[in-house]
């Protein structure tokens, strides 16, 4: 997912961040779903002046070859997403649960298949 | 390569041990072969050197398309015309999921542009060479795509996810413009005497070109070391220069074409072939600015970008309109 997230880039290597932000258009994530009934997925962003130009422009540049049969698009700012400081909080509790998994359980193979 | 030159810290590759802890991590990170991605902490140094690496290969894919954009009003045929509407189309799309892969280290597509307007960051040196026949767009295909096939092939391995997503993505297309342009020069190269002579013509003009897209030898280079500790880089330029050649003779030889270089020949020990190098001087000159086409394909993009200033702010006042209707009607 594209968000800026880190420190801005300096202006050693940029021109400063002025007028042209303003015409600026925004930032929006592209998801795509494909043909054989799977989710939507994140295919990458692009830039749109709003939400209709956002999915003509994902069709013409994520659907070139018939990757998908829907396209969902929505504003990168708009999206909430976990920080990977998180990461052990978040999902480390999974770790030690593995009878969370069918493997874990044996059943003797005069059951059948299970 | 469509990213030439792109320097780094230029302070040698430190050891874990002169790490902090903090950036130890994240090269073991690397050297585990697992993938860093946006929001995850990185070196000052490996964003900047991704951020120059990654604009210079989006900028290449845009300015890459004037010269094969020259020909589209004079394809042969319809259909030779259609394919290379799609092919030149496809730049461009690769220009934009590179431009959003950089877009994710916190520099925005616009900063990009302009300091590619302003002539402050480069493009592929080959895109300044003019394409001056039919046959060129063949030559291009074949050798230019060829030769950035080698570079992208293994960049889908790059530790940075985005750049890896992005090089997944151009290199399924990319084979579609390889091969284009080989059916361009077999049709060429087994036409009549003229168009044979033409294809050889292009042939002579694009091969030392395309062994400088790899670049100077790095294997001294203090950014290049820098790059493949961070595996933003995966093989040298001698190395990625020896396969392109080594896969491209045989294909010349099939076409019945003749590489304009005496001293080519296969070693039959290694396997590879022996060649000649490019003269360093001209590329160093072309990447300055002073190649043929240099300047025209810095003033259509800048011309662009002018002319295309009402559309851009026309549309976002159109698109602030309609929501500021939208919420007075709510």
């Amino acid at each position: 997912m594209s968000s800026p997230e880190s420190s801005p880039y300096n202006e050693d290597d940029a021109s400063p961040h002025g007028e042209t932000r303003k015409t600026e258009w925004p930032l929006w994530e592209v998801f795509i779903r494909g043909q054989h009934g799977l989710s939507h997925r994140h295919v990458g962003s692009l830039h749109a002046a709003d939400a209709e130009m956002a999915i003509k422009n994902a069709r013409d540049v994520y659907t070139r070859r018939n990757e998908g049969v829907s396209i969902w698009t929505v504003r990168a700012s708009d999206i909430a997403a976990s920080s990977p400081e998180e990461k052990g909080s978040l999902y480390e509790p999974a770790n030690d649960k593995v009878y969370r998994h069918p493997t874990f359980f044996d059943i003797p193979d005069e059951v059948g298949a299970m | 390569m469509y990213a030439q030159m792109i320097k780094s810290t230029g302070q040698g590759v430190k050891s874990l041990d002169e790490m902090e802890p903090e950036e130890r991590a994240f090269q073991e990170r690397i050297d585990a072969g697992g993938k860093i991605e946006p929001k995850d902490w990185m070196p000052e140094g490996y964003r900047k050197n991704l951020i120059r690496q990654i604009g210079q290969h989006a900028h290449s894919e845009i300015v890459g398309q004037l010269p094969e954009g020259n020909w589209i009003t004079r394809a042969p045929t319809l259909e030779r015309k259609a394919i290379l509407l799609a092919k030149v189309q496809d730049e461009a799309g690769h220009g934009l999921y590179l431009y959003c892969a950089a877009e994710t280290l916190g520099v925005t597509r616009d900063d990009l542009t302009r300091d590619l307007l302003s002539g402050k960051m480069k493009y592929s040196s080959i895109f300044n060479y003019p394409t001056l026949t039919w046959a060129d767009m063949g030559a291009v295909g074949w050798l230019v795509d060829g030769a950035a096939i080698m570079n992208q092939v293994p960049l889908q391995r790059t530790s940075y996810g985005p750049y890896a997503r992005a090089m997944v993505r151009i290199c399924k297309e990319e084979s579609f413009h390889q091969r284009q342009g080989f059916d361009i020069m077999m049709k060429m190269a087994n036409g009549t005497e003229a168009q044979h002579k033409m294809a050889q013509d292009a042939l002579n003009r694009f091969w030392f070109p395309s062994l400088m897209m790899f670049g100077p030898s790095d294997a001294e280079s203090v950014h290049s070391a820098q790059s493949m500790a961070w595996k933003i880089k995966m093989n040298t330029n001698d190395e990625l220069r020896q396969k392109f050649v080594d896969q491209t003779a045989p294909q010349a030889a099939y076409l019945g074409l003749t590489i304009p270089d005496d001293t080519l020949k296969l070693n039959e020990e290694t396997g590879h072939y022996t060649f000649a190098e490019p003269d360093w001087e001209e590329f160093f000159d072309v990447l300055k600015g002073n190649g043929p086409c240099n300047t025209e394909r810095l003033e259509a993009r800048n011309k662009a970008w002018d002319e295309g200033r009402w559309v851009r702010e026309g549309l976002i006042a159109h698109a602030e309109k309609k929501r500021s209707r939208k919420m007075a009607a709510e």
